[in-house]
C-alpha cells in the first residue's frame, strides 16, 4: 500500500505556511531588547588600512558596540581559512566590511557608521585573473603560505595569487595529439554572476553570559555554520546552538559561513544583547559572495572518424577576494572538467586565482555551469571543423557502460546514461541535420542548439548525514535530518521516502521543519543535490531500525519470532496472517500484557550514513573516485534571435534528466523548470560589470537583471531518464542543480547555427549578440 | 512622529510613524505583518507588493504617512478564518512556491488582476507579474496557478 507514495507527484509540506505568510524566515525574527547591526564598506578594491577611528560612533547615544578588525584576530573558512570577519590591515575588494555598530536601532546604526573614519592608502587592485597569475601581479594575500586549508586535497601557492591547483593527467595527451586529424583549440570567459536570492543574508546572534552562542540564520547547512563557528573562535560545538528558519533561496550563496560570526562577535561586545544584521540588496551585491569568473581553454584533438583522441584544459578561476569554498570549485570543476566523455588522453589543470574583486562560492551547479559553457561549445565547434553533426559527434564519444571517466571511474549500467537523455532532447526537439543555413524573416533568425551536461556532489570524501525518526503516541512519526530545503521540495520528498520505508501513509508523516543543531541529528551540509540521495539512505535505515524495535516489541507480545514478523499499513503481525498482530499503537510506546507488565519503550529509528568508498584524488594525476553518482542530462533549444538588435527569445527549452527513480514528479519539474530559467538569466543577462578601479557597477537589481516572467522560454518541456542508481535511496539521484548547468552553450549552439556566428565570451545580450552579427560592418 | 489611521486587511489601525517609514516598514516592523516581504526595499523585485484601495503597489516605495484612511491588504488578508482562497489553493495545487519568499508579492498582484479582471489572458497574468521577480520557480507555475485560479473564481468564487 505505502509503495504508492513514491513516484507520486505530492504538493509541497510546506506551500501552506507559505501561502499564507505564516512561514517565518530570519528576516522576520525579532528578539526581546534585539540591537540591529550595520556595517561599514571598503570604499576601495585594494587599499591598505592605514587607520581607523570609531570615536565619534562610539559617542553616539543608542551605539552599543562598535567592532573593527583590529579586535577580531580570527579567520574563518571551509576549505580554505583565508576570510577575516572584519578586513584588518588591508582591503581586498570594493564592498568588503572594515567595521560593524550595534545599536538600538537600524538608523542610529546606519548613522553611526557613517561616524566611522578610515583612512585608506590605496594598492593597485588584480582585477584580471589571468593577468594576476603574471610574476609581478600585485598579491592579494601575502600570507597565503601561513594559511590552514584541507592538507592532502589542495595546494595553493605561497608567494602567488593562487589559491588551489589541481591538476589531472590521463594518458598521454602529446602522443594523442600526434595521431590527430584536426586540432580545434579556443578560449571562453564566463563572467562573475550572482545568485540573487530574493531573500538577502540575514542572521540573529545572542551571545549568552554563560558563554553559549545561539544562532538563528538565513543558512543552507546548521551544522557547517556551527563546525566553522566553534573553528574559528575556539569555542566548543556543545557551546553553539543553530537554527534555520525558512529559508528564501539559497542556490549556494548561503552555504558555509558569512554573517553569523560577525553577529555573534557584536553580541558579545554589545553586552550579551541578542544582535541582528539583514544585508541590504546592495550589500548582497558587493559584500555577499558571487560567483566566480572562469577564463577556459581547451584544445582537442580529433580523428578524422570524430573520435576525441586528445584533450589539453586550463581553467581558470576568478575566485575573487577569498576562495574559501572556491578552491573546491577549482578541483570539483577538474575532475570532471572534460564532460561527459570517453577520452584516453586528457591533461587538465584548473587554477583557483585571487583577485581584488567579490568573491565567489558555491553556485547551483559548483562550477559546472561556467565549464561546461566551454566543453560544451567547443564540442560543437569541433563538430562543426569535422562537418559532423553535432549529435552524431556527440554520440561518437559520450561515456558508455564500460568507459573510464577521466579519474578512473568505470562507468556501470547503474551510472546513468547521458546518450538516452541526448537522444530524448533531440528527438524532443525535432533535430535535423540539415537545418543549416536558417532561413531569415522579418530580420529573425530561428535556430536550434544542444549541450549535454553532467555532474556529482562535489564534496569531501567522508561527508555524513544522519536521520532520526521517532514515533509519537498516536502512530505519527517525526522525521528529523538537518538538510535544509530552502525551495527544493527535499522535505517533501524525504517525507515520501519515510512513509514508503515505514510502510505508513504519507499524513502520518511530520517532517521537523526548522533545523536546530541541538535537537538534529548531524549533517554536513545542504549542497551539491546531495540531499535527497544521503538525506534518503539515512531515512531508509532510520526507518529500518524503528521497525526492527517494533518487532523486537511484537515478537516479546505474540511470543513468535522477530523473523516470522511483517509489517505493512501501521500493522505488524505473522508473516502471511495479517489477523494475527498488533497494530503499531500498541507497540512503538511499548507493550503493555493485560496483567500490566510492559516491554520495549518508545520507538526512536536512527541512521546515519557516510559517503561510501570515495578516495582522494592523486595530487599530480587527479586520479581516484571523487563521485557519490553521477546525474546525466542535455538540453536542447530553439531560437529566435532579431539581428536588428540582437536580442534572442528562447523559444523552447527543452531538457532531460537521468533521475534514476522518481520520488515526487511535480517537484522534479519545479526544479528542471526554475533551473532552466535561471540558465537563461546566465546566458543571457547577468554579469558582473566593473569599472577600471574595481568598483562593482552592477549592485542593484536594477543594473544586475535576472529574468522576469518575460525572459522565460515560451515551451519547456521536461523529460526523465529512469536508470535506478545502485547506490541512491530507491535507485534515486538528485536533480537540483543540474537543470541550470548546459543552458547557456544550448544558446550559443543555437546562436552558430542560425546566424554563423560563436560568442565565446557570456552573456549572449543583445549588445554583444549585435556586435557578433554585424562586426564585418564594423570594420573600416 | 505622526499618527495615521490604516485600515489594513478590514480592520482600523491607528499607529504613530515617522516621516520617512515606507508602509513596508510599518506592516512589518510596527504591525507584525511579516508576510508581506523586502527584496530590495528599492521598488525593484515586487516581493513587498500589497493591494492600496484594491490596486498592487510596492509597500516599500510609498510613504506610510500619506496612507491616512486607506485600504491596504496583505496577504495575512488573504485567507482571514484559515480557509485557503481559491487563488493560495491554485499556487499550491500547481508548484507555484519553492522558497516562498516573493509569494505574498505574487499572490497579492495576482489578487488585484482578477479583482479588476476575473477572467485574464495569460499575457495579461505575464503583464500583473512581470514586476514580481521569482528567482526559484522559473514563473510557468506561477502564470498556470492565476490562471486555473481565474478558472476555479469564476466557478466558486473567491
Ligand atoms: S522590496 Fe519593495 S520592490 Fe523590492
Ligand atoms: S519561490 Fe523563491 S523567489 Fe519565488
Amino acid at each position: 500500500m505505502a509503495d504508492d507514495v513514491i513516484g507520486k507527484s505530492i504538493p509541497r509540506i510546506d506551500g501552506l505556511d507559505k501561502v499564507t505568510g505564516s512561514a517565518i524566515y530570519t528576516a522576520d525574527m525579532k528578539l526581546p531588547g534585539m540591537l540591529y547591526a550595520r556595517m561599514l564598506l571598503s570604499p576601495h578594491a585594494h587599499a591598505k588600512i592605514v587607520s581607523i577611528n570609531t570615536d565619534r560612533a562610539r559617542s553616539l547615544p543608542g551605539v552599543k558596540a562598535v567592532l573593527t578588525g583590529a579586535e577580531l584576530p580570527y579567520r574563518v573558512g571551509l576549505y580554505m581559512i583565508d576570510k577575516p570577519i572584519l578586513a584588518s590591515e588591508k582591503v581586498r575588494y570594493f564592498g568588503e566590511p572594515v567595521a560593524a555598530v550595534a545599536a538600538v536601532s537600524e538608523d542610529i546604526a546606519h548613522e553611526a557608521v557613517g561616524l566611522i573614519e578610515v583612512e585608506y592608502e590605496i594598492l593597485e587592485p588584480v582585477l584580471d585573473a589571468k593577468k594576476a597569475l603574471e610574476p609581478d601581479a600585485p598579491l592579494v594575500h601575502e600570507q597565503l603560505h601561513t594559511y590552514e586549508c584541507v592538507k592532502g586535497v589542495f595546494c595553493p601557492m605561497g608567494g602567488t595569487n593562487i589559491a588551489n591547483r589541481f591538476q589531472l593527467r590521463k594518458g598521454d595527451t602529446e602522443d594523442g595529439f600526434k595521431q590527430c586529424h584536426k586540432i580545434v583549440e579556443n578560449e571562453f570567459y564566463a563572467p562573475q554572476v550572482q545568485h540573487v536570492p530574493l531573500e538577502t543574508h540575514s542572521s540573529i546572534a545572542h551571545w549568552k553570559p554563560t558563554g553559549n552562542i545561539q544562532i538563528w540564520t538565513s543558512a543552507q547547512s546548521p551544522f557547517a555554520v556551527r563546525n566553522l563557528l566553534s573553528v574559528a573562535l575556539g569555542i566548543s560545538h556543545a557551546r553553539i546552538r543553530v537554527i534555520i528558519p525558512y529559508l528564501g533561496g539559497a542556490f549556494g550563496g548561503k552555504a558555509g559561513i558569512h554573517l553569523e560570526p560577525l553577529v555573534a562577535l557584536l553580541s558579545k561586545a554589545a553586552g550579551f544583547k541578542p544582535v541582528k544584521v539583514t544585508a541590504t540588496r546592495t550589500e548582497e551585491f558587493i559584500t555577499l559572495p558571487c560567483r566566480q569568473g572562469l577564463h577556459a581553454r581547451i584544445k582537442t584533438g580529433v580523428s578524422r572518424e570524430g573520435r576525441i583522441l586528445a584533450q589539453e584544459i586550463e581553467y581558470i578561476w576568478d575566485a575573487g577576494a577569498y576562495a574559501d569554498y572556491g578552491v573546491n570549485i577549482g578541483r570539483a570543476s577538474g575532475y570532471s572538467g572534460a564532460g561527459p566523455y570517453d577520452i584516453d588522453n586528457v591533461k587538465l589543470d584548473s587554477y583557483t586565482v585571487y583577485t581584488s574583486k567579490p568573491f565567489g562560492t558555491a553556485y547551483r551547479g559548483f562550477g559546472h555551469v561556467e565549464l561546461f559553457w566551454a566543453i560544451e561549445s567547443q564540442m560543437d565547434m569541433v563538430a562543426r571543423e569535422l562537418e559532423m553533426d553535432p549529435v552524431d559527434f556527440r554520440m561518437k564519444n559520450l561515456l558508455d557502460v564500460g568507459s573510464t571517466t577521466v579519474t578512473g571511474e568505470k562507468i556501470t549500467k547503474h551510472t546513468g546514461s547521458v546518450r538516452k537523455c541526448l537522444e530524448a532532447v533531440a528527438k524532443e526537439i525535432g533535430w535535423a541535420k540539415d537545418a543549416r543555413p536558417a532561413k531569415e524573416t522579418n530580420g529573425k533568425i530561428r535556430a536550434k542548439g544542444i549541450a549535454v551536461l553532467h555532474k556529482a556532489p562535489a564534496m569531501p570524501p567522508n561527508t555524513a548525514s544522519g536521520a532520526i525518526i521517532k514515533f509519537n503516541e498516536d502512530t505519527t512519526v517525526d522525521v528529523l535530518v538537518s538538510g535544509v530545503d530552502y525551495g527544493q521540495g527535499t522535505a517533501t520528498s524525504l517525507s515520501q521516502i519515510a512513509a514508503h520505508a515505514l510502510k505508513l501513509p504519507f499524513e502520518k508523516i511530520h517532517f521537523i521543519w526548522a533545523k536546530d543543531t541541538d535537537y538534529n541529528p548531524y549533517d554536513w551540509q545542504t549542497v551539491a543535490s546531495r540531499l535527497t540521495v544521503m538525506g534518503g539512505l539515512c531515512i531508509l535505515r532510520a526507518a529500518e531500525d524503528a521497525i526492527d524495535q517494533i518487532k523486537t516489541t511484537a515478537s516479546g507480545a505474540l511470543g513468535v519470532d522477530k523473523e516470522e514478523l511483517d509489517v505493512d499499513d501501521g500493522r505488524v503481525f505473522v508473516k502471511g496472517d495479517k489477523a494475527t498482530g498488533l497494530d503499531y499503537k500498541n507497540v512503538i510506546m511499548g507493550y503493555m500484557f493485560p496483567n500490566g507488565n510492559s516491554i520495549g519503550g518508545p520507538v526512536i529509528g536512527r541512521g546515519s550514513y557516510v559517503a561510501e568508498g570515495l578516495t582522494n584524488l592523486d595530487l599530480e594525476t587527479g586520479q581516484g573516485l571523487p563521485a557519490l553518482c553521477w546525474t546525466y542530462g542535455a538540453h536542447a533549444v530553439e531560437i529566435e534571435v532579431d539581428t536588428r538588435t540582437g536580442e534572442i527569445e528562447v523559444t523552447q527549452l527543452v531538457s532531460a534528466f537521468d533521475v534514476g527513480r522518481i520520488i515526487n514528479e511535480a517537484l522534479c519539474r519545479g526544479q528542471v523548470i526554475g533551473g532552466g530559467v535561471q540558465g537563461v538569466g546566465t546566458a543571457l543577462i547577468e554579469q558582473y560589470v566593473y569599472d577600471g578601479e574595481g568598483h562593482l557597477l552592477s549592485d542593484s537589481l536594477t543594473d544586475y537583471k535576472i529574468p522576469t516572467v518575460r525572459d522565460v522560454p515560451h515551451e519547456m518541456k521536461q523529460i526523465f531518464v529512469e536508470t535506478p542508481h545502485d547506490k541512491g535511496p530507491l535507485g534515486a539521484r538528485g536533480v537540483a542543480e543540474h537543470p541550470m548547468i548546459s543552458v547557456p552553450p544550448a544558446i550559443a549552439n543555437a546562436l552558430f547555427n542560425g546566424t554563423g556566428k560563436r560568442i565565446k565570451a557570456l552573456p549572449l545580450s543583445p549588445e554583444n549578440v549585435f556586435l557578433a552579427l554585424h562586426e564585418d560592418s564594423k570594420k573600416p | 512622529m505622526q499618527i495615521v489611521t490604516l485600515k489594513v486587511n478590514g480592520e482600523s489601525i491607528s499607529v504613530p510613524v515617522e516621516d520617512n517609514w515606507s508602509l513596508l516598514r510599518v506592516l512589518r516592523e510596527e504591525l507584525a505583518l511579516t508576510g508581506t516581504k523586502e527584496g530590495c526595499g528599492m521598488g525593484e523585485c515586487g516581493a513587498c507588493t500589497v493591494l492600496l484601495d484594491g490596486v498592487p503597489i510596492n509597500s516599500c516605495l510609498v510613504l506610510a504617512r500619506e496612507m491616512d484612511g486607506r485600504e491596504i491588504r496583505t496577504i495575512e488578508g488573504e485567507a482571514p478564518q484559515g480557509e485557503l482562497s481559491n487563488l493560495q489553493q491554485a499556487f499550491l495545487d500547481n508548484g507555484a512556491i519553492q522558497c516562498g519568499f516573493c509569494t505574498a508579492g505574487m499572490l497579492m498582484s495576482a489578487r488585484g488582476l482578477l479583482m479588476r479582471n476575473p477572467d485574464p489572458t495569460e499575457e495579461e497574468v505575464t503583464e500583473a507579474i512581470c514586476g514580481n521577480l521569482c528567482r526559484c520557480t522559473g514563473y510557468k507555475p506561477i502564470v498556470a496557478a492565476v490562471l486555473d485560479a481565474a478558472t476555479r473564481e469564476k466557478q466558486h468564487g473567491r
